[in-house]
């Protein structure tokens, strides 16, 4: 069991990376890595968020459809939940934890529509994953895309004072980095 | 402004969703290994994309204002169901290679920004080729880049060998980080095109700077920020520019 867990763990966070391999989470892996600061506080609101969406999808998934017969609306129902999840999460933490909220609050609205969050949802259903597995898998795979936001962060802290051609200022070198580091992470397939 | 014509070559040359808006790039990287995938990632979407904005535009005087995001939400993920069975049931080798990118067009920012910024406000045919168009656009998009993908790594175009046998086919380019490649030199010619308009004296502000700027594409299209709650984008938007702009101020 244990050793079932650790081997979903790496997997979703080192060989299949959920950005570097499956292109999901773009837009803030892209949009929100010009600091390490940020970058690491972005990280931060999508493991939490992944991992709380995953646990919530999984029990509704097992309790809720399943029984009733009607997972065809998975879709549907997990990213209503989500939005739901991540209106209700930013609630409770500007009211309870305003220290927390004052830290992660700025990334929550991102978040909501991140398809990572509904990835990881759906791949937990299509690999029959149970509650517990799916917890780990989302934590996984959110931890996964903090380790690469980080490190695109950092590359691109240092990347800002070199000379570089005009039409590949901005996006097109972050790209080109982004691609470099997918070439990285390849050596990970051989772990498993 | 509203014929049919008019619709039809705004999506797919003048606000080409993936060249011009970069709009929705997980799925445009994610599926276009071959032309062939690409070709059918573009046609499912223009079909829950036409399908959307016909009922968003038939709902538009009963959604409250309020609530309309939420609501374009269930319709689009409605369709996505729809289509995702009809797939399951009569083209299986694309449902299969397709994978878990199908549920995912649901969150594919092009369809819920043309919900929001034309189907929302206009009848139903005009929003009806209005969707047709920015499919077309969509799917010539990702036809040409899973083309050039699957020429450069596997030397084939839709399955047909087409380069000479000398040639070694970069097989990088099929793998993920050559999607990474691809983009990064389509947002560069792009950038180099909006470069020479600007000095010319030409408007280019509809071309997006990539995905690039906090994801602009996506939020001026009603991706982030806007669930449920009217207030939210006035209260979270100086909250966002005042970290972009200290962003800005320490990076320089």
């Amino acid at each position: 069991m244990v050793k079932d867990l650790l081997v979903i763990l790496i997997a979703s966070s080192l060989v299949n990376n959920v950005v570097l391999s499956q292109f999901l989470g773009l837009c803030p892996f892209l949009g929100v890595s010009k600091k390490t600061n940020t970058a690491a506080g972005m990280g931060v609101a999508v493991i939490f968020v992944i991992t709380l969406a995953s646990a919530v999808a999984g029990a509704i998934y097992k309790y809720l459809l399943v029984p009733f017969d009607i997972t065809y609306l998975q879709t549907i129902v997990f990213i209503l939940v989500i939005a739901a999840l991540v209106q209700f999460v930013e609630m409770f933490l500007k009211k309870y934890i305003p220290a927390l909220y004052q830290s992660l609050g700025v990334y929550l609205p991102l978040i909501t529509t991140n398809c990572a969050v509904l990835g990881v949802a759906l791949t937990n259903v299509q690999k029959e994953y149970g509650i517990l597995s799916g917890i780990v898998n989302g934590f996984a795979t959110a931890v996964g895309f903090t380790i690469s936001i980080i490190i695109l962060a950092g590359i691109r802290e240092k990347m800002a004072y070199n000379d570089i051609p005009e039409s590949f200022k901005g996006m097109p070198i972050v790209l080109v980095t982004a691609g470099l580091m997918a070439i990285a992470f390849c050596g990970f397939s051989g772990l498993l | 402004m509203n014929s049919v014509k008019e619709r039809l070559v705004n999506g797919i040359l003048k606000e080409n969703p993936t060249f011009v808006l970069m709009l929705g790039m997980c799925p445009t990287l994610a599926v276009t290994t071959s032309a062939v995938n690409g070709l059918g990632m573009g046609l499912t979407t223009m079909v829950v994309l036409a399908l959307s904005n016909v009922f968003i535009s038939l709902l538009r005087n009963i959604i409250p204002d309020k609530v309309r995001i939420p609501a374009f939400i269930v319709i689009i993920a409605s369709f996505v169901t729809v289509v995702e069975l009809l797939l399951q049931g009569f083209i299986p080798f694309l449902y299969e290679a397709l994978g878990i990118y199908i549920p995912l067009i649901v969150v594919n920012c092009i369809i819920l920004g043309r919900a929001e910024a034309y189907a929302y406000k206009n009848p139903v045919i005009p929003s009806l080729f209005d969707g047709i168009g920015m499919g077309l656009g969509f799917s010539a998009a990702l036809t040409c880049i899973g083309a050039v993908r699957e020429l450069l790594g596997a030397g084939e175009i839709f399955g047909i060998h087409v380069m000479p046998d000398s040639f070694v086919p970069v097989s990088i380019f099929i793998m993920a980080p050559g999607a990474f490649f691809v983009l990064a030199l389509l947002t560069a010619v792009q950038n180099k095109i909006k470069i020479n308009g600007e000095k010319k004296g030409k408007d280019m502000s509809k071309i997006q700077s990539g995905c690039g700027l906090d994801c602009a594409g996506c939020d001026d299209s009603g991706c982030a920020h806007r669930l449920y709650d009217e207030k939210k984008p006035s209260v979270k938007a100086p909250e966002q520019t005042d970290t972009a702009k200290k962003e800005d101020e320490n990076n320089g």
